[in-house]
C-alpha cells in the first residue's frame, strides 16, 4: 500500500536530525521548553511597557477598604462566572451597558474580573444605575424583583457581619503588588472600613484620600456593617471613577486611536 | 524502627503546624482546609505507628494481583479507580449546575450557590478526572515504551496521593468560598504551592523513567507527555504568582492586575486546554489507538510535524479569549491568526490517529473500544475546527460571552477527552487486574450510544442557546432601539438549558454503566453474553428450501 511507503525509504534531512532529539531527554525537554516559551514572551511582555496598557486615566484611584472587601466577596461567591466586567466597543453593548471599558479602569484589579460569560448582564458600569435598596432586595431574592432571573439568592450577606481579619494587612499586600496606597491609607484601613458604611462614625478625610468614595449606609441597616454593605458599596462604585464622557477623556481616546498609543 | 520513628516525627510536625494554623487563623475556611491537612497527618501517624501496611491493605481492597509484576503498576491501578471516581463526581456536579441554570430554586446559599459549585465542576472534570487519567496512563505508557519500571517508586506514590490531596483541598475550598477568582486556576496560594511540589515530583519520576529506558528512541507518546508536564509547570507557576495577605490566611492578591493579568490568565487558560487537555490526551492516543487497533502509527513524519507545530502554535492562541476587550488590537490579531493556523496541526494529529486504523477499519464494527476511540477523534476534529472558527473576530463578536463557548468546550471535553479516557480505561482494566476480558463488551456499546447522544443533545442545545443569545443582545427594532432587555434573553434560553441538562444526564448514565462494568471486571466477573459483531451459524436455517418457489402472476 502506498500508505506505508513514506516509512520505507530512509528519512532525509530534518527528519533524520530529529533522531538526535528522540534519543536525548535533556535536549528534547530543553527544545520543548524553548518552543513553548516564545509565544507567551512575545505577547505578554510588551504589555508591561507599551503606553496604552500602562497609561493612567484621570479619576482612577485604589479601592477603599470597604470596596475592596466587597470585591473580595464578589470573588469569593464566584460572581465572575456569570457576570463580565468588560464592555466591548459595539453599538448594542455601549447602549446597554455604557461606554466601552478602558484598560486603565482595571489597573488596580488584582486579579482582573473581566469574566468570560454573560449568564447575567455586564457589571463594569453598574455603579449608580440602581438604588442601594434595589441591590439589597435583588441580592436577597432576585426573583422578587426580576421574575425570570436565574440568579442564586444571597440573603445571608445581610445577616453576616463584615469581618476582615486585618484590613491594614490586606492593603499592605495590595501595595506589595503595586497598588499605590499611602501610609495613611494603610494606618486608617480599619476605621475607613467601618466609617464608609456607618452613618454614626466620623469618616474623617476618607473622601479626600479616596475621591468620589460614596459614604453612607448601603444595606438599610445602619446598626451594623455587614457583608451586604461591602458588596453593594463595591457594585455602586463600579465604572463611576473615570468620567469617560468628559471632553478631555474623549480627546485622549481619539488621540490614542490615531497614534496607536504612541507618544 | 528508626525510619518509623523518623516518619512519625515528620507527620507529627505537619500535624502541629496545621493545628497551629487552625488556632491562629481568623479565617474559618482556611481553618477547615488546615483541618483536612491535620486529618491526613493523623491518618498517616496511625498508619505508621501500627506499622500497618497501607499498600498491602490497598491491594486487598482493590483486588490487585498478588506478587510482583513485570512493571510497577500499583499507582496505575489506583489512578484508574481515581479517574472513575472523580469522573462520576465531576459529571454529577455538572448535571447539578446545569439543573440550577434551568431551575434556580436548586441553589442552596451559601455553600451550594452556582458561583461556588461551578469551579468545583470544572476542576473536578479537568484536573481530577483528566489529571488522574493522565497520571495513570503516562506511568503505564512510559514503562512499556521504555521497557523499564518507574524510576522512583516511592516518589510515584507520593505524586498520586499528593495529587489527591490537592484535589480535596481545591474542591473543599471552592465550597467554602476560598478561591482566587481566576477561571480554571481557582485554588489559593498554599494549594498552588503544594501542587507545584507534587508536579515537580511527577516531572522527576517521568524524566527519571525516560532516562532508564532500554530503547534507543523515546516514543512519540512520551514527547507529548513530557511537553504537557513541562508546559503545565510553566503556566501554573507564572499564572499563580500572588502575594498572600497573611501566611495564616487563605486570601492572596495576584501579582499582576488588569490587562497584564487578563492576558496572563488566558495564556494559562487556553494552554490548560492546549497542554493538559490536548497534548496529554494526544499522548494517550499515540499509544492506545495503535495498541487497540493492532496497527502501527500511520506516519512517523507526520507525528514530528504534528508535535512541534502543535506545541509552538498553541501558546500564542490565548488572546482570542479577549477579543474586543481593552487588550491591544495587535495582541488580539496575533491570537486570532495563530488560532486559525492551529487548525492544521490539530487535524494533522487527528489524521495520524484515524489513519492508524488503515487495514483495521472493520474493527469499528466489532470492537466497541475502537469505536469509542474513533468517535473521540471525530469530536477532536470537530472541536478543533470550531475553535479556530470561534477565534475569528467577526464570529467571536457574536459568540463571546454566550453559551456557544460552553457548547464548544463540552464537545471537546465530553467528546474528545471523555471518550478517549473511557476507551483507555476499558483497555487498561483487564490488563491491570489480569482478567481474561472486560466484564461486558455489550455494556460498552450502551455507554457509547448514551455518551454520543448525550453530547449531541448538549452541543446542539448550546449552539442554539448561544446564537439565540448573541442575536437577541444585538437586535434592534425599526424604531432604532434595542429590542430585548437582558432578562428576555435569559428567559428565552430556558428550554435549551433543560435539554442541556438532559444531555448531561445521558452522558452521566453512560459513565455509571462504565463504572459498574469496570468494578465487575476488577472483581474478576465475566458477563455471560453473546459476542459483539458475530453472526453465529444457525444450523436450523442452513437447509435447502423444501418447497419450490411458486411464481405468482402479477394481477
Amino acid at each position: 500500500m502506498s500508505k506505508n511507503a513514506p516509512q520505507s525509504p530512509p528519512a532525509s534531512g530534518a527528519f533524520e536530525s530529529h533522531k538526535k532529539l528522540e534519543r536525548n531527554v535533556t535536549l528534547l525537554a530543553a527544545a520543548t521548553l524553548a518552543v513553548v516559551a516564545i509565544g507567551g514572551i512575545v505577547e505578554i511582555a510588551p504589555l508591561f511597557y507599551i503606553d496604552n496598557t500602562i497609561e493612567k486615566v484621570s479619576g482612577m484611584r485604589p479601592y477603599t477598604p470597604l470596596e475592596q472587601a466587597g470585591r473580595d466577596i464578589y470573588i469569593r461567591e464566584g460572581c465572575y462566572v456569570c457576570h463580565s466586567q468588560m464592555i466591548r466597543p459595539f453599538r448594542d453593548e455601549v447602549e446597554r451597558y455604557g461606554h466601552y471599558s478602558l484598560a486603565a479602569e482595571s489597573m488596580y484589579d488584582h486579579p482582573f474580573q473581566w469574566g468570560s460569560k454573560r449568564t447575567g448582564p455586564d457589571l463594569a458600569r453598574v455603579g449608580g444605575k440602581y438604588s442601594d435598596a434595589w441591590h439589597v432586595d435583588h441580592l436577597k431574592a432576585p426573583r422578587a424583583l426580576v421574575p425570570q432571573s436565574i440568579m442564586p439568592s444571597y440573603s445571608f450577606l445581610s445577616d453576616t457581619e463584615l469581618k476582615v481579619a486585618d484590613p491594614s494587612a490586606s492593603l499592605t499586600a495590595l501595595r506589595r503588588v503595586g497598588v499605590p496606597y499611602t501610609d495613611a491609607d494603610i494606618a486608617k484601613a480599619a476605621t475607613d472600613l467601618k466609617a464608609q458604611a456607618d452613618p454614626e462614625a466620623d469618616a474623617g478625610d476618607l473622601g479626600t484620600r479616596y475621591p468620589k468614595a460614596q459614604i453612607r449606609d448601603f444595606d438599610g441597616d445602619p446598626k451594623k456593617v455587614t457583608e451586604m454593605d461591602a458588596l453593594v458599596a463595591y457594585l455602586q462604585m463600579l465604572g463611576t471613577l473615570v468620567d469617560v464622557n468628559s471632553a478631555a477623556a474623549q480627546e485622549e481616546l481619539t488621540k490614542d486611536a490615531k497614534g496607536g498609543g504612541g507618544k | 524502627m528508626e525510619t518509623v520513628v523518623r516518619r512519625l516525627g515528620v507527620w507529627a510536625l505537619v500535624l502541629l503546624a496545621s493545628i497551629a494554623a487552625i488556632a491562629l487563623t481568623p479565617d474559618k475556611g482556611f481553618a477547615i482546609q488546615m483541618g483536612i491537612v491535620a486529618l491526613v497527618a493523623v491518618i498517616l501517624i496511625i498508619a505508621t505507628a501500627t506499622t500497618y501496611d497501607p499498600v498491602a491493605r490497598a491491594q486487598s481492597i482493590f483486588r490487585m494481583p498478588p506478587g510482583p509484576s513485570r512493571y510497577d503498576d500499583d499507582v496505575i491501578r489506583w489512578g484508574v479507580i481515581a479517574t472513575m471516581f472523580w469522573g462520576i463526581v465531576g459529571l454529577l456536579v455538572g448535571v447539578f449546575i446545569a439543573a440550577q441554570l434551568a431551575f434556580p430554586q436548586l441553589n442552596f446559599e451559601p455553600y451550594l450557590n452556582f458561583g461556588r459549585v461551578r469551579p468545583l465542576h470544572t476542576s473536578a472534570v479537568i484536573f481530577a478526572f483528566g489529571g488522574n487519567a493522565l497520571l495513570a496512563t503516562s506511568f503505564y505508557v512510559v514503562q512499556r515504551t521504555c521497557r523499564t519500571t518507574l524510576a522512583f517508586p516511592a516518589l510515584a506514590r507520593f505524586v498520586f496521593w499528593g495529587y489527591q490531596l490537592f484535589i480535596v483541598l481545591a474542591a473543599t475550598g471552592y465550597i467554602l468560598g476560598i478561591g482566587q477568582g481566576r477561571e480554571y486556576a481557582e485554588p489559593e496560594w498554599y494549594v498552588d504551592l503544594w501542587l507545584t511540589i507534587v508536579w515537580l515530583a511527577y516531572l522527576a519520576v517521568f524524566v527519571g523513567t525516560l532516562l532508564r529506558r532500554h530503547e534507543p528512541h523515546i516514543y512519540v507518546a512520551n514527547w507529548f507527555y513530557l511537553a504537557f508536564i513541562i508546559t503545565i509547570a510553566m503556566l501554573h507557576v507564572v499564572n499563580n504568582l500572588a502575594v498572600p495577605v497573611s501566611f495564616l490566611g487563605s486570601k492572596s492578591y495576584s501579582l499582576f492586575s488588569g490587562v497584564q493579568d487578563a492576558l496572563t490568565q488566558w495564556w494559562y487558560g487556553h494552554n490548560a486546554v492546549g497542554f493538559f487537555l490536548t497534548a496529554g490526551f494526544l499522548a494517550m492516543m499515540y499509544y492506545f489507538v495503535p495498541k487497540q487497533a493492532g496497527r502501527p502509527v500511520y506516519s512517523y513524519r507526520l507525528s514530528i510535524i504534528h508535535f512541534w507545530s502543535l506545541i509552538f502554535l498553541y501558546i500564542w492562541a490565548g488572546p482570542h479569549h479577549l477579543h474586543y476587550t481593552a487588550l491591544p488590537d495587535w495582541a488580539q490579531t496575533l491570537g486570532m491568526v495563530f488560532s486559525v493556523m492551529l487548525w492544521m496541526p490539530s487535524w494533522g494529529g487527528m489524521i495520524n490517529g484515524l489513519m492508524t486504523l488503515n487495514g483495521a477499519w472493520d474493527k469499528v464494527r466489532t470492537d466497541p473500544i475502537i469505536r469509542m476511540m474513533v468517535m473521540a477523534l471525530a469530536f477532536y476534529g470537530m472541536s478543533t475546527f470550531e475553535g479556530p472558527m470561534l477565534s475569528i473576530k467577526a464570529v467571536n463578536s457574536l459568540s463571546h460571552y454566550t453559551d456557544w463557548t460552553i457548547g464548544h468546550v463540552h464537545s471537546g471535553a465530553l467528546g474528545w477527552n471523555g471518550l478517549i479516557t473511557f476507551a483507555c480505561v476499558y483497555y487498561l482494566a483487564p490488563r491491570l487486574w489480569n482478567r481474561e476480558r472486560l466484564y461486558s463488551l455489550r455494556m460498552i456499546n450502551w455507554h457509547f450510544w448514551l455518551a454520543t447522544l448525550g453530547i449531541v443533545f448538549y452541543a446542539a442545545s448550546m449552539w442554539v442557546a448561544g446564537i439565540t443569545q448573541g442575536l437577541m443582545w444585538r437586535e434592534y427594532g425599526a424604531d432604532g432601539y434595542l429590542v430585548n432587555s437582558f432578562v428576555d434573553t435569559v428567559a428565552a434560553l430556558h428550554p435549551m438549558y433543560i435539554l442541556r441538562a438532559v444531555g448531561g444526564l445521558m452522558y452521566l448514565s453512560g459513565a455509571l454503566i462504565m463504572a459498574y462494568n469496570i468494578w465487575m471486571t476488577v472483581l474478576g466477573k465475566l458477563r455471560d453474553e453473546a459476542p459483539m459483531g458475530d453472526t453465529p451459524h444457525d444450523a436450523a436455517a442452513d437447509t435447502p428450501i423444501a418447497r419450490p418457489l411458486v411464481t405468482e402472476p402479477a394481477e
